[in-house]
């Protein structure tokens, strides 16, 4: 099987999304969830928000030039509230994103993001306001997330950022996905299976 | 002697495997249920990564949530939901794992087809891609929803990354007064401890009103334990639960029926056991109950008016006016009256045949009011063909319902079953969400079965007691 690579720092380009309480509605409209594959969500990103019924482009900083290829999220308090599918962070995934740096965010996105090596950082308001401001004046400056330092570097400039240490470890160890740490359990796994009746007789 | 334990604590501990670097516990899953929704991403992961499914003949799989209800030929119309059920078939096919299939005759909403086929038992643990999957624990079994990601992690490695939960015994003693339902018991709970009043916990439902009621009554109360926020609920297995299950399908039978018996039996809470809260309620103070907002917890008595904003909590101002916008209701006047358009008996709540058997006991005679479009939808073939036998859709359609194929329907809009612009559904299913039968702005009162026909025959929102003059209860 794939091994999950470690992923120590993000470095790209970013976009600044406004707002609080953006719910996975709004990130992946919920006619969208009847899919067989993830794959073509990221299509589907904010649908509703850029474009209208008719498929014409709304205004929405995802829709602008400058801020195509951006892989670092910007945004405010409560983001991706709502229901509980991994339709939301896939299709953030899939569309592109590596890392969402947020005032906060809510506590089941950020595990369904985990699980897909998508870490989702915390800054106060006031620095992701600055990066938001710097970002719109030079769409073409590189941020790095660094999960070891837990920093976002830009220029010579840099803030810290936040993240629970279960999930900074995760990240930084390849053990974002627990897939890897239940595989290791398989003899163990048919030792528990062996001792019960229904599963063994 | 070794310490008193609850049912939570055996299972958990049995299923166990280790502990992994994290904290978190590595636990088996013994049964895997599956559908069209949540299924097929995961089997894409796991070809992803090139995995194959660890322990195949434990998981099963039907389809439920896109199937047309008016007919269940195919092609359906909506070519989506057609390609999904295809997908089903052909990872079912690929790895070798039971399907339940729309021919076949045992096709139902995956929360009653594991019922149905005595796959569900006392002491196992039982994981699907699905939050209702807290049915499963009304035999004793400690079953939760899971992410689309761990049905891969499950499908891989029949395992979990779990973090145990804490247990709260609720005991509802006493009798229910007559034309109060299970439903009602669940409804009344998340009302008293609110829809997040259960995060971190398992439910344990105990109590003489647990211990009488039937199998089909337990599972609608489990089945809505999460919309308490409890990951599962369960009841001790007892006699109630091996009458259910000897005879069926996947079942254990002839001396393995006597040993699992008796592992059933131990497996259920120790005489003594401790619990992390215990939550006592009075049956007799529980009345038919209906909800007047957006979430299961926003419930009140049929006899109760709907609050106002003013009269609510500090904290609950905000949810109480946007619930009360949402649902177009006047603060402050009684819910009985209120008009509706549509009544929905169906979903994994209330799609069984006691259900169905209970309201044609009412139906009898009535007529649905011709503003109300009327549906009853099993919740399974198995359902269906056993009502049709007894003549039970003969009362709903004499009645003025449509009497349909088995699925999900109209409990949430992923088939053609929806609601249209703002229109008020009493609905027997569990979520009363903004939007979840399929229109915006469409509006869900939950209630028991014999309520929504209450609602149907009269074009409100009706106490049912009065409306077929149930016994002992003064009008
Ligand atoms: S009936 Fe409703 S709650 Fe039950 S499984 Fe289907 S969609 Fe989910």
């Amino acid at each position: 099987m794939n091994t999950l690579q470690p992923i120590k720092t993000v470095t790209g380009r970013a976009v600044f999304l406004p707002g609080n309480d953006i719910d996975t509605d709004r990130i992946i409209p919920a006619r969208f969830l009847k899919c067989v594959t993830f794959d073509g969500l990221g299509e589907h990103l904010f649908r509703d928000e850029r474009f209208t019924e008719e498929g014409t482009p709304k205004q929405h900083p995802l829709n602008e030039p400058r801020y195509l290829g951006a892989t670092i999220l910007l945004s405010g308090s409560n983001f991706g509230c709502g229901s509980s599918r991994e339709h939301a962070p896939q299709a953030l995934y899939r569309y592109g994103i590596r890392a969402i740096v947020t005032i906060s965010v809510a506590e089941i996105f950020f595990g369904n993001s985990t699980t897909l090596g998508l870490p989702c950082v915390q800054a106060s308001a006031g620095e992701i306001h600055r990066l938001a401001r710097l970002v719109e004046s030079d769409p073409t400056l590189k941020l790095t997330l660094d999960l070891e330092a837990l920093t976002i570097s830009f220029g010579d400039d840099s803030i810290s950022v936040e993240l629970p240490e279960d999930a900074r470890k995760a990240f930084v160890t390849g053990r974002w996905d627990p897939i890897a740490d239940l595989l290791e359990g398989t003899a163990e796994t048919e030792v528990t299976a062996a001792n019960l009746p229904y599963l063994s007789g | 002697m070794s310490k008193p334990k609850n049912l939570f604590e055996k299972v958990w501990e049995s299923h166990a495997v280790r502990t992994l670097p994290n904290g978190q516990t590595q636990l088996l899953v013994g049964t895997h249920l599956i559908h069209e929704v949540t299924s097929p991403q995961a089997f894409g992961m796991l070809r992803d990564l090139g995995l194959p499914v660890k322990m195949p003949e434990r998981t099963y799989a039907t389809v439920d949530h896109i199937v047309p209800t008016d007919t269940h030929a195919e092609p359906f119309e909506d070519p989506l939901a057609d390609e999904m059920i295809r997908e089903l078939r052909k990872n079912c096919e690929a790895y070798g794992i039971t399907l339940f299939d729309l021919p076949g005759g045992q096709q139902g909403i995956v929360h009653m087809v594991g019922p149905e086929q005595g796959i569900t038992q006392p002491g196992t643990t039982v994981a699907c891609g699905d939050s209702h999957t807290s049915t499963h624990g009304a035999f004793g079994a400690v079953a939760f929803g899971i992410g689309t990601s761990q049905v891969r992690d499950v499908l891989a490695t029949q395992t979990l990354a779990m973090t145990k939960l804490k247990v709260r015994r609720i005991e509802v003693d006493g009798e229910l007064c007559p034309g109060v339902f299970a439903k009602d018991v669940i409804l009344h709970i998340i009302r008293l401890l609110g829809v997040k009043g259960g995060l971190g916990y398992a439910y344990e439902y105990g109590g003489e009103v647990f211990d009488r009621m039937s199998m089909e009554e337990r599972m609608t109360v489990c089945n809505m334990s999460i919309e308490g926020g409890a990951r599962c609920g369960y009841v001790n297995p007892d006699e109630t639960t091996f009458a259910y299950l000897n005879g069926r399908p996947y079942a254990p039978s002839s001396e393995a029926w006597d040993e699992a018996v008796e592992r059933w039996r131990a497996i259920a809470s120790d005489p003594g056991c401790t619990y992390d809260d215990v939550v006592r309620i009075q049956a007799r103070d529980i009345a038919p109950t209906v909800t007047w907002g957006i979430n299961p917890g926003q419930a009140i008595f049929i006899n109760e008016r709907v609050p106002t904003v003013e009269g609510s909590a500090p904290g609950e101002r905000e949810a109480v006016a946007e619930a009360l916008e949402h649902m177009k209701l006047t603060p402050g006047t009684p819910i009985r009256g209120t008009r509706v358009d549509v009544a929905f008996l169906g979903s994994c709540t209330n799609a069984r045949l006691s259900d169905f058997t209970e309201v044609a006991r009412y139906l009898e005679g009535h007529r649905v009011d011709p503003r109300v479009k009327a549906i009853a939808v099993p919740g399974s073939q198995l359902v269906k063909a056993a009502c049709e036998e007894r003549g039970i859709d003969q009362v709903f359609r004499k009645a003025g319902f449509e009497w349909r194929e088995a699925g999900c329907s109209m409990c949430l809009a992923m088939n053609p079953d929806k609601l249209i612009g703002d229109q008020l559904c009493a609905s027997s299913s569990n979520r009363n969400f903004k939007g979840r039968q399929g229109s915006p702005t469409g509006r869900t009162v939950l209630m028991s079965p014999v309520m929504v026909a209450a609602a149907a025959v009269t074009g409100e929102i009706s106490d049912a007691r009065t409306v077929f003059g149930v016994r002992g209860v003064e009008a």
